[in-house]
């Protein structure tokens, strides 16, 4: 009887079946509500039981497609985004979506398909070492080797990509194994001794911080997207109203504060507010909840917060002291130093003077612009978009211009409700990403930001927003040019507009209602009211083709080289 | 300043490109490296030389090093009392009447002649690779025909000497 017993154990915990097979009941097992996946020749195994396994799946129009849409998925819904892509072109197409990830600490489970184990190395059809490629470019990858540990390392895979710090993991799944029948465990035990990401931080670090806290004349938070990754926004607040702290914001830590907070000074960085740059070179102590010093955000080091004690808060040891000489390091989790750091008794900074200091500055040196009727400035569109979503929506976006604009004139009060490429600013991120974000989001109203240019990275997938009808609402900050680009070199290279300037475009209006998908053209402020008080709550997808004044600049700007005080155009 | 680090690692499949890979990726420069399995089954000990501008680029190192999923442990031993050793196999070239005088440097440096051939002799010499590096000048203008070096491994010695001051990491 005893015996009896054992054994059906033993078989419950087992399971049978083809490598796809354990795959499938592996991302069921891990609740993976969407896969963002384009079968293949090397995936066809798998395809075959993904055609009847109940999970949504969606087919981008190229593989970057993919991988940026599972980008926004993961950002937005704080879960591991799941792509699939069929081995050689299908897995070089995700590598600059991979390096997007690893930049910006985005959690991505990515399968690849690989030819058969038997001919790997032979340069065989659609062969691609994709381990090799993506080795410096994930948080981990490895090859499946057999079809007993395929519930081990896919378990494996989303502990590694979700917990510590965040990134990509890449399973490179060979054809063979995938059809192959075996038995594994169901469920089984991870086996990972060299990763065990510090959590809570040391006692002894969070008093010291929270002394010098307490005796600090000009303090300072840098709020980075750690705060988000670690659903800390609460306690941020919380902290930073007990202790009377001003926030200042990293660009993808935007929401991890609500900016219309009386302590937040906004985004710092190099088309940061004075503020925001004046606040961290002025502080006596600068204390980095979760950002990396990005030398976006730092501009020239040697100016970089020069007369303060710096204290860093990170999950990631390697990030401490990698830019900036640290005196306070701090390795733990965000949530848990925080809640640590609430509970320290010890008075309060005196700071009187400082807070008076910022607020002058608040007041002086806001973001600025000259609006015109005519050409629509893209400021002025960026705040109509604020005003007509009322400042709820997610802003998804490329890079360049627009995507500083968003990030200046869309105060963001809530945390996840921006997904932008930070670390590697890859251009046609946005319109797939928007995909992904509102795929996280059902009800939300998704706002696709983006330039002329990005948006011609990525059209294609305007047939996936058709297809599962996303209410997104695609604005395209038209200025007929690479506007960063042609910012540079209109102030660093004398007014040469090297490949900058697009003369030739399309259609943009007739170009999405090829896709079936209803457009407008906007070129008066007039136009983008009504239009935008027409579009914003419907229930379906929408292009809209802002043609903005084609040389305005992003102000603020710290010059490479230059410090964070050394900033142009801070004023009317 | 050249410093030296240890690693255990899990020996899968890449590890070694794992590493070497994140040398190149941030710009480290690597001395030499060697690697071997250790006591336990399924692991692996990688000693790498590396020559670095001050301690916080070495630190830089482990930490990076400490992040990749298969790495058990990375441990910088340059401070501590350590036993180094590398191996180096030299192919010289030999003529009757210089036989005996590279026999007679051979033997102050512990070294062995492991092949002898018509006009050349290999020779095995093990030690710390300031003494390697010592023996190759000396018997350089005899002819060096081939060299291969195997890079240093090393340990911490047994018992480490109690007035050194100890070197902690900041975190």
């Amino acid at each position: 009887m005893l015996q009896e017993a054992a054994f059906t154990k033993v078989k419950a915990e087992t399971s049978n079946g083809s490598g796809a097979d354990l795959l499938i009941e592996a991302l069921k097992r891990e609740k993976v509500e969407v896969i963002f996946g384009y079968p293949g020749g090397a995936v066809l195994p798998i395809y075959d039981k993904i055609y009847d396994c109940g999970i949504t799946h969606v087919l981008p129009r190229h593989e970057q497609g993919g991988i940026h849409a599972a980008e926004g998925y993961a950002r937005i819904s704080g879960k591991a985004g799941v792509v699939i892509a069929t081995s050689g072109p299908g897995a070089t197409n995700i590598v600059t979506g991979l390096a997007d990830a690893m930049m910006d600490s985005l959690p991505l489970v990515v399968f690849t398909g690989q030819v058969a184990t038997g001919v790997i190395g032979t340069d065989a059809f659609q062969e691609a070492d994709i381990l090799g490629i993506t080795t410096p470019i994930t948080k981990h990858n490895c090859q499946i080797r057999s079809v007993e540990e395929i519930p081990r390392v896919i378990k494996e895979a989303f502990h590694i990509a979700t917990t510590g710090r965040p990134g990509p993991v890449l399973i490179d799944f060979p054809k063979d194994i995938a059809a192959l029948i075996g038995e594994a465990p169901t469920d089984p035990e991870i086996s990972l001794p060299g990763y065990q990401p510090t959590l809570e931080p040391n006692y002894l670090q969070i008093r010291k911080l929270a002394e010098a806290v307490s005796t600090a004349k000009k303090p300072v938070i840098l709020a980075g997207a750690g705060i988000l990754f670690a659903k800390a926004s609460d306690l941020l607040l919380e902290y930073a109203e007990q202790q009377q702290l001003p926030i200042v914001n990293t660009l993808l830590g935007l929401g991890s504060f609500p900016a219309d907070h009386p302590l937040s000074l906004g985004m710092a960085g190099m088309h940061g507010c004075y503020t925001a740059n004046m606040a961290l070179y002025e502080c006596d102590l600068l204390i980095n909840i979760g950002a990396r010093f990005d030398d976006r955000l730092t501009g020239n080091l040697k100016h970089f917060a020069p007369k303060a004690t710096v204290a860093h808060i990170d999950i990631d040891p390697a990030e401490i002291g990698k830019n900036v000489p640290t005196a306070i390091p701090v390795v733990g989790d965000a949530r848990e130093a925080l809640s640590m750091l609430v509970k320290q008794d010890g008075k309060t900074p005196q700071h009187s003077e400082w807070m008076k200091k910022l607020e002058s500055w608040k007041k002086e040196y806001p973001y600025w612009y000259e609006n015109a009727e005519s050409p629509l400035k893209p400021q002025r569109v960026m705040e109509m978009l604020y005003e007509k979503s009322n400042g709820d929506g997610i802003v998804v976006t490329d890079v360049g211009q627009h995507q500083m604009w968003a990030a200046q004139y869309y105060p963001f009060k809530k945390p996840n409700r921006w997904v932008t490429s930070g670390g590697l600013g890859t251009m046609g991120f946005g319109l797939p990403a928007a995909v992904g974000a509102q795929l996280a989001d059902r009800s939300a109203c998704v706002i696709a930001v983006l330039g002329d240019a990005g948006f011609q990275m990525s059209t294609q997938e305007l047939a996936v927003i058709k297809e599962f009808n996303l209410p997104i609402k695609i604005a395209i900050f038209n200025n007929r040019s690479l506007g960063m680009v042609r910012q540079w070199q209109e102030i660093f290279y004398e007014e040469r507009y090297s490949h900058s300037k697009i003369s030739v475009q399309p259609n943009f209006v007739k170009l999405a209602e090829a896709y079936g998908i209803k457009a407008y053209e906007i070129t008066t402020e007039s136009e983008a009211d009504s239009i935008l008080n027409e579009v914003m709550e419907a229930n379906e997808p929408v292009l809209l083709d802002f043609r903005v004044a084609e040389s305005e600049n992003v102000y603020p700007m710290i010059a490479p080289g230059k410090g964070s005080h050394e900033m142009v155009g801070v004023k009317k | 300043m050249k410093r030296i680090i240890t690693l255990t690692v899990l020996n899968r499949p890449g590890v070694l490109n794992r590493i070497t890979n994140l040398f190149s990726k941030r710009n480290y420069n690597i001395e030499s490296i060697s690697v071997g399995h250790t006591e336990q089954e399924g692991v692996s000990r990688i000693t790498c030389v590396v020559n670095v501008e001050n301690g916080g680029v070495c630190e830089q190192i482990t930490k990076q090093l400490n992040k990749q999923i298969d790495v058990i442990k990375v441990t910088d031993i340059s401070d501590q009392a350590v036993v180094a050793r590398e191996l180096a196999l030299i192919k010289v070239q030999s003529l009757p009447h210089t036989r005996n005088e590279i026999y007679s440097l051979i033997e102050p440096f512990r070294a062995s002649v492991i092949d002898v051939g018509k006009d050349s002799l290999i020779i095995q010499i093990t030690g710390e690779s300031d003494k390697v590096e010592a023996f190759i000048e000396l018997i350089k203008p005899y002819g060096i025909k081939e060299l291969a070096r195997t890079g240093t491994t090393a340990f911490p010695r047994s018992s480490q000497r109690t007035n050194q001051a100890k070197n902690y990491s900041i975190v």
